[in-house]
C-alpha cells in the first residue's frame, strides 16, 4: 500500500513536469483526484483496512491528495501565466507610421466660418436670422433710405428678375424685417434688438479671381436706448478678436452708406505683417474689411422704431472673404465651383 | 482725384506741421487717401536756368546743335543740343553736370564726336508736365544760374483720394474744400479765397440769358475780352500736371485750375456762338457734335445750353465743337452753373460718357459757388492777363434755392450718440472749423449748417455727429460694451435643423457640402441632355448661361458630379440652397430653401445605394424629428428622374420632399458606369412638422425572447404590407420585428424575421408567444406571405 502512494507521487511528479497546456492538466486533475480519480481509489480500497491502517494509511492518502492538489493548481497557475505570456509574445509590431484612413466629408469653408461667427455671437445674446435670397425693392433699397437714383440701384450692379423683384444685394436687405421682428419687444419689454444675419448676396458684375457674383455677408443689428459709437467699435473689435483667435487692432475710417449715420470702413491690422506692411496690405499695414456705422435714423424709422429714443449700429461683414483670409484661398470662384478637389479639404475647423 | 499740397497751403498755413501725419489723419477723418504718396521734385537736382550764348549747326547731324551756354558760373560751358526750338538769346533749363533727373544723373557725354557738359531741358524731362516738344524757353526775368526751384513750385508733396469717397462730399472734389478740411484738422485758420469784385460791372450790359427748364438750378455767366495771353503761367501748369491734367492752352488750363481750385466746372463760349443763351430740353432727339469731335445722341432728357434755339453744349457734360473758342475770338462767354444732379447722372449713362464736370455735377453741387467761381476766374485771369477787359455785368439766374437747414441738438444727444465725452467746447471748434455756424445755449446747440454742405449732405442731427466724431478721431475713442439687459435668444427652427443635418451627413455619412449659383446652369446642362425648365428669370443677366432661377437644386449637383468625374470611385454631395417654385398668388417669387443630396458609386449596387440614400433620410428624421417617413412612389415629371423608385417623400402624412434614381440617359452622359441616386428635401416643410417627443423604455427586468420566421413573399408585396399583420397583434409584448436574413432565387423572394418580445411584469410564456405568431402567421397567409417549410 505504501508502495501506491510512493509510486502514485512520483507518476504525478512526472506527468505534472510534462503538461504544456491547460486542459492537460484538467485531464490529469480528473485521472488523479475526480471520483474515478486514482488517489479516490486508493481511498476507497481502505474499506477491508483495521482501523489502525485505516487511520495511518487514510492519513497518508490524504496528505498526497493535498500535495497533488497544490501542486496541480500551481501548475495551473503556471501554466495560465505561460499563456498570457504567449499572448503577449505572438502580438506583432504594427507599422503606425503608414497613412492613417481618414477618409471623411467635409464642410463647405463658408459654412465653418460662419459657425464660428454665429458661435462668438450667440454667446454675445444676439438672434441668429433666417432670410430669403430674392427680395422686394423695398427691402433692399427703399427701406435703406436709399433714394431711387442712388447708383447702386443701377440695373448694372443689381440682378433685377422678370418679376420685379431682385436678388438681394447686401444682407442689409433684412434690417427692416428685423427691425420689425424685434421691435415690439423693444418698446414694450424693454428687450434689445441684438441679431445677426448670415447670407447670400449677388451683384451683376464679372467674375474673376477677385470678384465673384455670389458671396457671403453677414449682417449684424444691435438697437437699444443707448447704443454709441463706442459700443459699435468694441463688438467689431472683440468679434474679429475672436474670429482670428488673436487681439485684433481696428480702426475706423468715414465710409459713406445711406443706410447709416455715420457710417464707417473698418479696417483690421493686417494679418500677414501685423501692420508692418507687406504685400498682401499693399504696405499699408491695414486691411479693410466691413462698413459699419450707427443706423441711419430713417431705416429706424421705417423699421417702426423711434430714433429719437433709440440708436442703433450696424455692420455688414465679408464672409467670403473672411473665408478666403482665414484659409488662404486665393481665386473666389473656388468657393462656388463645386471642385471637390478644392473644397473636400475642409473636412473641419475648430 | 489728385490733390497738391502746394495748392492745398494757397488756403492754409501748414508750416511746422508734419505733411504726412496730415494726410494720414486726413484718411482716417474725410476720405480715404490711397497708399502712394508722390515726392514731386525730389528726385530733381542741380537745374538751373542758363542763357544759350551761341547756336551752331552739327556738321553731321541735321538735328544737333552744337551750344555754348551761360549758366551763371562765370564761364561758357559747350552742349550739345537736339531740340528743334534753340535760339540765342533764349533762357532755358539746364542740368548742370552732376545734375539728377529722375533715376539719370548727368555726366559729361560724348555725343557724335563733341563732349556735351550738361542737358538743357524739356518740361516733360523736368517731370512737372508732359510737354517733350522743346526745351523749355523761360520768360521770368530772372539772373542765370538761379535754381529752376526757386522760381516755380517744384517740390511737392501729391496725393491721391479714393473718388468713391467723395460719393456724398461734393464739397471736397477741390482743393480749396480740403484745405478746409486741413485746416480743421489741423486747428489752422482757413485764409478766404481772393476775388475780384464782380459789383463793380454792374453798371454794364447784361448777357440775354433764360433758364427755361427746372433741371437747371443756377445760371451764371460773364463776358471778357481781349486775352491775350495763350499759355499758362509755368506753376499753374505744374499743378495740373500735378493733378493729372495736361495743359492745352492759357483759357482752357484755367476754367480746369478753377474746377480743381473751387470745385465749380466752368466753361467759355465764343461769345458769337450765344447772344441767346437758353436752358432747356428738346421734345425731339438729334445728334450733337461735342468739342471732342464725337456725334452724340441727345434724346428729349438731356438738358441743353443754347444759343436761342441752336444746342451749343450739353449742360453740365459737355461743350459743343461749334462754339468752341477758335483762333478770331474776341469775345468769351463764361458759364459757371449748376443743374440737377440725378439729371445729370442718367445723361452721363444714357450717353457713356463721364467728363470731370459731370462727375462733380452728379454730387449735387452748391449753387451758392457759381459766382464765387467766376469772381475768382475773373481775379485770376487778370493777375495772369493784364490786358483783359470784362465787357458785362455779372448775369445770374437763380432758379433753385436750397433751404438753409438749421439743426437743434443738445449736449446729452452727442454723448448718447458716441458713448464717450466730447466737451461743448471740441463740439463748437470743430463744427466752427468745419464752416458750420453754431450757437450754444447752455448745453443745447444751434447749428446753420454752410451751404456746401446743405444740398443733400448734412441734413439730420445724425450728420452733424459724424461731423464732430470725424474730426475727433475714431482712434482717440474708448471703447466699451453695452449695458444692454441679457435675455435668452432661442434659435431659429429651419437654422437649427440646418445645422444638425450638415453635422450628420458630413460626420456620419462622410458626404460633401458644396455651394452653386441660384441660377440654371444652361450650358451644363446641355451637355447633360436636361432643359432649362420654364421659371422666373433674371432681367438684367450678361451672361446668357444664367439667365433662369433654378426650381431644383437636383440638376445643379448632376452638373457638379460631371465637373468632378473621376474624383473618387464612392462620394455623395449636398447643398442647403435656394430655389424658385415660381410664383405666388401675390406675383413674388415662390422661394423654397431645399437641402439636395446626391450619391455617387461605380462600387455598389443601385439598389444598396438606393436604400443608403433612404436610410439617411430615415435617420435624419428619426434623430431631428424621432419620427419615421413613408413614402408614395410618384409620377416623373422631369427629365433627370428614372420613373422606378422614385418616391414622394412624407412625414406625418405631408410631403416633405422627392427621392429617386438618375434616368440613365443622363447618367450614361456623367459616367457609364456609375450609379447615381438623389433627394431633395422641402427645408421648411421638414421643420414645419412637429418633434415627437423620445419615448424611452425602462429596460424590462425578465428576459425577453425573440422569434424567428421565414416566409416566402410575393413579388410586389411591400415590407410595409407585412408590417401591418402584426402591428395590431403584439398585446403590447411585441418590442420589435426586423429583417434578418434574405435568401432570393429565381423562383421567390424569403425572408427571415425576427420577432422580439418582452415584459416588464413577467417572464414570457411559450404559449402566450406562440398565440402571438398564429394570429401574426394567420394574417401573413392572408396576403400570401406563407411559411417556409
Amino acid at each position: 500500500m505504501e508502495n501506491q502512494i510512493i509510486a502514485l507521487r512520483n507518476e504525478i511528479t512526472g506527468k505534472l513536469s510534462e503538461v504544456t497546456d491547460l486542459s492537460e492538466l484538467d485531464a490529469i486533475r480528473v485521472a488523479y483526484l475526480g471520483k474515478k480519480g486514482s488517489i479516490t481509489a486508493l481511498l476507497k480500497g481502505m474499506k477491508d483496512l483495521s482501523v489502525e491502517e485505516k487511520k495511518s494509511f487514510g492519513a497518508k492518502v490524504n496528505e498526497l491528495k493535498e500535495e497533488a492538489t497544490e501542486a496541480i493548481d500551481k501548475k495551473a497557475l503556471e501554466l495560465k501565466e505561460q499563456e498570457i505570456q504567449r499572448e503577449l509574445d505572438s502580438m506583432p509590431v504594427f507599422d503606425v507610421t503608414t497613412p492613417a484612413n481618414t477618409d471623411r466629408g467635409s464642410y463647405h469653408p463658408i459654412t465653418l466660418v460662419q459657425r464660428q461667427c454665429e458661435a462668438i455671437f450667440r454667446t454675445m445674446g444676439f438672434a441668429i436670422i433666417d432670410y430669403p435670397e430674392i427680395v422686394t425693392d423695398y427691402e433692399c433699397f427703399e427701406a435703406l433710405n436709399i433714394p431711387k437714383h442712388h447708383p447702386a440701384r443701377d440695373m448694372q450692379d443689381t440682378y433685377y428678375l422678370d418679376n420685379g423683384q431682385l436678388l438681394k444685394s447686401h444682407t442689409s436687405a433684412a434690417q427692416n424685417a428685423i427691425l420689425k421682428k424685434y421691435g415690439k419687444a423693444l418698446v414694450e419689454k424693454g428687450e434689445p434688438i441684438r441679431a445677426i444675419f448670415p447670407g447670400r448676396c449677388f451683384r451683376n458684375e464679372a467674375t474673376d479671381a477677385c470678384h465673384e457674383n455670389t458671396f457671403f455677408q453677414m449682417e449684424g443689428v444691435m438697437v437699444d436706448k443707448d447704443i454709441s459709437i463706442s459700443n459699435l467699435i468694441y463688438f467689431m473689435k472683440t468679434m474679429l478678436s475672436e474670429v482670428f483667435r488673436k487681439d485684433i487692432k481696428v480702426r475706423l475710417r468715414p465710409g459713406f452708406f445711406p443706410f447709416v449715420e455715420p457710417g464707417f470702413e473698418l479696417d483690421i491690422s493686417c494679418l500677414i505683417c501685423g501692420g508692418e506692411g507687406c504685400p498682401s496690405c499693399k504696405q499699408s499695414g491695414w486691411l479693410e474689411l466691413c462698413p459699419c456705422g450707427m443706423i441711419h435714423p430713417n431705416v429706424l424709422k421705417e423699421g417702426g422704431i423711434d430714433p429719437e429714443q433709440y440708436t442703433g449700429f450696424a455692420f455688414g461683414l465679408g464672409l467670403t472673404r473672411l473665408a478666403m483670409m482665414k484659409y488662404g484661398v486665393k481665386d473666389i470662384r473656388n468657393l462656388n465651383s463645386g471642385s471637390l478637389k478644392a473644397l473636400a479639404q475642409f473636412t473641419d475647423d475648430e | 482725384m489728385l490733390l497738391s499740397m502746394n495748392w492745398i497751403e494757397d488756403f492754409v498755413d501748414l508750416s511746422g506741421l508734419d505733411k504726412l501725419d496730415l494726410i494720414h489723419k486726413l484718411s482716417l477723418s474725410t476720405a480715404e487717401v490711397e497708399n502712394e504718396i508722390f515726392f514731386k521734385g525730389a528726385d530733381l537736382s542741380g537745374v538751373v536756368v542758363a542763357e544759350i550764348k551761341s547756336v551752331e549747326d552739327h556738321p553731321e547731324s541735321k538735328k544737333l546743335h552744337l551750344l555754348k551756354v551761360d549758366a551763371g558760373d562765370g564761364k561758357l560751358t559747350d552742349v550739345v543740343c537736339g531740340a528743334p526750338n534753340v535760339r540765342v538769346g533764349m533762357k532755358t533749363a539746364f542740368a548742370k553736370v552732376g545734375a539728377t533727373l529722375g533715376e539719370i544723373t548727368i555726366a559729361p557725354r560724348p555725343l557724335a564726336g563733341y563732349t556735351s557738359f550738361g542737358m538743357c531741358c524739356s518740361e516733360a524731362e523736368l517731370g512737372i508736365s508732359d510737354d517733350h516738344s522743346g526745351i523749355m524757353d523761360i520768360t521770368e526775368d530772372v539772373p542765370c544760374g538761379t535754381d529752376v526751384k526757386q522760381i516755380w513750385d517744384i517740390d511737392d508733396i501729391v496725393f491721391e483720394i479714393d473718388n468713391k469717397s467723395l460719393t456724398n462730399r461734393p464739397d471736397l472734389w477741390s482743393h480749396y474744400g480740403f484745405a478746409r478740411e486741413f485746416a480743421a484738422l489741423a486747428g489752422r485758420q482757413l485764409k478766404p479765397l481772393e476775388v475780384e469784385d464782380l459789383k463793380a460791372y454792374d453798371s454794364l450790359k447784361k448777357i440775354d440769358m433764360k433758364i427755361e427748364d427746372p433741371l437747371c438750378q443756377r445760371y451764371s455767366c460773364m463776358q471778357v475780352e481781349n486775352i491775350t495771353r495763350s499759355v499758362s503761367p509755368v506753376n499753374m501748369r505744374i499743378r495740373l500736371s500735378y493733378c493729372g491734367m495736361r495743359g492745352i492752352n492759357f483759357l482752357a488750363d484755367l476754367t480746369n485750375y478753377l474746377m480743381l481750385e473751387v470745385g465749380q466746372p466752368m466753361h467759355a463760349f465764343d461769345s458769337r456762338k450765344v447772344e441767346k443763351i437758353r436752358i432747356k430740353r428738346f421734345d425731339t432727339p438729334f445728334t450733337f457734335q461735342t468739342l471732342d469731335g464725337v456725334e452724340r445722341n441727345i434724346d428729349e432728357n438731356t438738358l441743353m445750353i443754347c444759343n436761342d434755339n441752336t444746342p451749343v453744349a450739353i449742360a453740365g457734360i459737355m461743350g459743343g465743337l461749334d462754339s468752341e473758342i477758335v483762333e478770331d475770338t474776341t469775345t468769351l462767354t463764361l458759364e459757371s452753373a449748376t443743374f440737377d444732379a440725378v439729371s445729370i447722372r442718367k445723361s452721363t449713362v444714357r450717353l457713356a460718357h463721364r467728363t470731370d464736370a459731370s462727375m462733380r455735377y452728379e454730387k449735387c453741387l452748391d449753387p451758392e459757388m457759381t459766382t464765387l467761381a467766376i469772381a475768382r476766374f475773373i481775379n485770376l485771369l487778370k493777375k495772369y492777363d493784364k490786358d483783359v477787359q470784362v465787357v458785362s455785368a455779372l448775369t445770374d439766374e437763380y432758379a433753385f434755392k436750397y433751404d438753409t437747414v438749421t439743426l437743434n441738438f443738445d449736449k446729452n444727444f452727442v454723448d448718447r450718440y458716441t458713448g464717450i465725452e466730447i466737451s461743448n467746447d471740441t463740439i463748437l471748434k470743430t463744427l466752427t472749423d468745419l464752416g458750420f455756424k453754431v450757437t450754444l445755449d447752455g448745453d443745447s446747440f444751434t447749428v446753420v449748417v454752410p451751404s456746401w454742405r446743405a444740398t443733400k449732405d448734412v441734413t439730420i442731427k445724425a450728420d452733424i455727429i459724424e461731423e464732430i466724431t470725424r474730426i475727433y478721431g475714431y482712434d482717440n475713442f474708448d471703447i466699451n460694451t453695452t449695458r444692454s439687459p441679457l435675455y435668452p435668444v432661442r434659435a431659429d427652427a429651419v437654422k437649427h435643423n440646418e445645422d444638425k443635418i450638415k453635422d450628420m451627413l458630413v460626420k456620419r455619412w462622410n458626404l460633401h457640402e458644396l455651394h452653386s449659383y441660384v441660377w440654371a446652369y444652361n450650358d451644363e446642362m446641355k451637355d447633360l441632355g436636361l432643359p432649362v425648365e420654364d421659371n422666373v428669370r433674371l432681367a438684367n443677366a450678361t451672361n446668357p448661361n444664367i439667365e433662369t432661377i433654378r426650381n431644383s437644386i437636383i440638376p445643379t449637383q448632376l452638373c457638379q458630379l460631371k465637373a468632378n468625374a473621376g474624383y473618387a470611385p464612392d462620394y455623395g454631395i449636398f447643398e442647403i440652397g435656394r430655389v424658385v417654385k415660381g410664383l405666388k398668388a401675390d406675383g413674388l417669387c415662390n422661394e423654397q430653401k431645399m437641402l439636395c443630396i446626391t450619391l455617387f458609386s461605380k462600387t455598389k449596387n443601385i439598389r444598396d445605394l438606393y436604400l443608403e440614400l433612404r436610410d439617411m433620410l430615415a435617420i435624419i428624421a428619426g434623430d431631428i424629428k424621432h419620427k419615421s417617413l413613408s413614402y408614395k412612389a410618384a409620377e416623373p415629371a422631369h427629365a433627370f428622374e428614372h420613373p422606378v423608385n422614385l418616391n414622394k417623400i412624407y412625414i406625418d402624412g405631408e410631403e416633405i420632399g422627392t427621392m429617386g434614381i438618375l434616368h440613365p440617359a443622363v447618367l450614361k452622359k456623367i459616367d457609364k458606369k456609375a450609379n447615381v441616386v438623389f433627394a431633395e428635401i422641402n427645408m421648411s416643410a421638414f421643420t414645419d412638422a412637429e418633434t415627437a417627443p423620445i419615448v424611452y423604455d425602462e429596460p424590462s427586468k425578465f428576459p425577453g425572447v425573440s422569434y424567428d420566421i421565414s416566409v416566402e413573399v410575393p413579388s410586389g408585396t411591400l415590407f410595409e404590407a407585412l408590417e401591418n399583420c402584426w402591428q395590431a397583434e403584439g398585446n403590447g409584448l411585441l418590442k420589435g420585428a426586423r429583417i434578418v436574413d434574405t435568401y432570393d432565387t429565381e423562383e421567390f423572394h424569403s425572408i427571415t424575421i425576427r420577432f422580439e418580445f418582452s415584459s416588464s411584469e413577467r417572464t414570457l410564456s411559450g404559449a402566450e408567444i406562440g398565440e402571438i405568431m398564429d394570429k401574426v402567421i394567420a394574417n401573413l397567409a392572408n396576403i400570401g406571405v406563407t411559411l417556409r417549410s
